[in-house]
């Protein structure tokens, strides 16, 4: 009886203890659907997405799904490959893939792939249906930068008319710049003083555009130098702006009827590292005692240098450039500075070429348009009207 | 070995250093030095990290594949076409046939244009119009409302400074004159930050000086 009592009593005391001490059994979430694979729009043909229905366990019912997994595959029979993971919540995922075919992360255009997405909870998981088959290929035009694109429409017009005016022979109003003014008030101190003039055109490559600014500018003062029979030096920082200086000294020596008097040897390359450089162009400054100097292009940190330089010098100084950085040390060491957009607007000043005047006309027809959409901007901000701010966004 | 080098770099220092004094022929002799190890280490580097891999190895890798698999199609052919141009440009030394080497040119300076025509619209203008969109009143706030009406004038008068069809005249010139006061006290702002950048270009060489060479600055 008393061994009855006890096994009556040990057993359910066995049972309940092996049912603690068995692992709880989780329960499985319960995986995502409608997942559909298409590819990436406004890419170069690298890249699929994919989407999905949110598991039903997903913030609601079981509430269990911590993240999602995303695997692709070549055929729905192979093996799947980890591509991705995203946080419990979100239903899209962008398989950017490389170019190269050497890259291990390759991914072909139009080539088929298969996708599964696997829904996480801790250890275990789901896993959804396999989606249809999709591949990728690049787009030709990028519909996120449609705005640029209208940008470009409306500028081009604005220049190419005119252009045609210009060219047609209408006179189209600049407004004196004093740093341009006193360009022929330099050379002509130049001329009395015996010295020559030295002329930098900055670290910038013959692509920047203050250089080819800056290129425009040393043609003129070079045809006026040679017309006063002035030295003119030009000491260069780059090999390819060397050679389109040379090319435009050369050119305006031409222009003056004093092609004899041209002197390759004085557009020169000094070296292409910058404080080298500027070691060369100051030594050059007290050496040659420059009566002017001009800095007209694109500076970094040696635009002080430069500046203060010529200024024990004793040389009158011109300078322009467009790195706003360095625009205060110009203004406050030369005699006179083009401000940023100046610099190009002399360059037309002084060429007085259709192309280059009619372009400039266009940017003040450019610039009239922003501030029209800046005041409606402002005022469609101040009113909520979220839909002119969208029509700006760029996409990447 | 490394004594020796930090005795040239400080000898070199303050011989480029004597130039606040006068021109002399220690900063001649120390300038030579500069302009010529960097333009040869230059020459080097330029080789080394460009012609190298990027021209004589892509041309390689495209003969490589045309021998070996028999397939003219790669994209590393495109490679000859820089090397052309760059031969191109080295005509200039002919002077009989210099002239050929402004076609390489027309062409660098033509297609950049045209690339960053597209980008600093992006940047430059798209950009900048959509972070200048803000509302001039915003109610029950006084403090962003002045912050947003000051943004908003400046960028106004600052174009109208550089506008450059008109005479600065009237309520035009205005307007002008106020935008130049705005970028002249943004101008003076930049010039007090870059100023303590360049000073501390200048503790670090005094603590070279001092500190690495002289050991005076532990």
């Amino acid at each position: 009886m008393k061994k009855t009592k006890f096994i009556i009593l040990i057993i359910p005391l066995i049972l309940i203890f092996f049912n603690l001490s068995s692992p709880q059994e989780k329960p499985v979430p319960l995986p995502p659907t409608e997942v559909k694979a298409f590819d990436t729009p406004n890419d170069n043909g690298h890249s699929l997405s994919v989407t999905w229905k949110l598991s039903p366990d997903d913030g609601a019912g079981k509430n269990n799904v911590v993240a999602y997994e995303i695997l692709r595959a070549e055929s729905p029979k192979e093996e799947f490959e980890v591509r991705g993971m995203v946080p419990s919540g979100e239903n899209l995922f962008d398989d950017k893939g490389s170019r190269e075919k050497e890259d291990k992360n390759y991914l072909p255009s139009h080539k088929n792939y298969y996708y599964k997405i696997r829904a996480k909870a801790d250890n275990i998981f789901s896993e959804s249906e396999v989606s249809n088959p999709a591949f990728a290929y690049g787009q030709w035009y990028h519909t996120g930068k449609t705005p640029v694109l209208a940008g470009v429409i409306i500028f081009s017009i604005f220049a190419l008319t005119f252009i045609t005016l210009a060219r047609k022979g209408k006179k189209l109003y600049i407004r004196p710049l004093p740093g341009i003014e006193a360009v022929d008030e330099a050379v002509g101190r130049a001329t009395e003083m015996g010295k020559p003039i030295l002329y930098v055109l900055g670290l910038g490559t013959a692509a920047d555009i203050a250089t080819i600014a800056s290129f425009t500018i040393l043609n003129r003062i070079a045809k006026i130098t040679a017309e006063h029979r002035t030295t003119i030096l030009v000491p260069c920082y780059d090999s390819v702006v060397m050679a389109a200086a040379q090319e435009t000294v050369r050119a305006g020596y031409l222009e003056a009827g004093r092609p004899d008097i041209y002197k390759e040897e004085n557009v020169f390359f000094v070296t292409s590292m910058q404080f080298a450089y500027v070691a060369g162009v100051n030594g050059l400054m007290l050496r040659e005692k420059p009566a002017t100097n001009f800095y007209l292009g694109k500076f970094y940190a040696e635009s002080l240098l430069l500046a203060e330089t010529g200024s024990i010098a004793g040389s009158i100084q011109i300078s322009g450039t467009d790195e706003i950085a360095q625009i205060p040390f110009f203004i406050a060491a030369t005699d006179y500075t083009l401000i940023g957009e100046e610099l190009y607007a002399a360059s037309a000043y002084l060429g007085k070429e259709p192309v280059l005047l009619g372009t400039l006309k266009a940017q003040d027809w450019g610039k009239a348009v922003v501030i029209i959409c800046l005041i409606l901007g402002a005022l469609a901000a101040s009113f909520h009207f979220q839909f002119f701010l969208n029509l700006f966004r760029v996409q990447l | 070995m490394e004594t020796f080098g930090l005795w040239i770099a400080a000898l070199l220092t303050l011989g480029i250093m004597s130039f606040l004094y006068k021109d002399n022929p220690i900063y001649k002799f120390c300038e030579s030095i500069f302009i010529g190890i960097s333009a040869g280490y230059w020459f080097v580097s330029l080789f080394w990290q460009s012609m190298y891999p990027r021209l004589y190895l892509n041309i390689r890798g495209a003969i490589s594949t045309l021998l070996h698999e028999g397939r003219i199609s790669d994209d590393r052919w495109l490679y000859l076409v820089a090397g052309i141009l760059g031969v191109m440009m080295l005509l200039r030394l002919v002077p009989k046939i210099g002239w050929i080497s402004r076609w390489p040119l027309s062409f660098i300076v033509g297609s950049t244009a045209g690339l960053y025509f597209i980008t600093y619209l992006q940047s430059n203008i798209m950009n900048q119009i959509r972070s200048t969109i803000i509302p001039i009143y915003v109610p029950g706030n006084l403090g962003i409302s002045i912050s947003n009406l000051i943004v908003f004038v400046g960028v106004f008068c600052g174009l109208v400074y550089f506008f450059f069809s008109r005479e600065h005249k009237g309520a035009f010139g205005g307007a002008a004159k106020v935008g130049i006061w705005f970028l002249m006290i943004t101008f003076g702002a930049s010039f007090g930050f870059t100023v303590m950048s360049r000073m501390s270009l200048l503790i670090g060489r005094i603590d070279f000086l001092f500190g690495t060479w002289l050991g005076l600055i532990k």
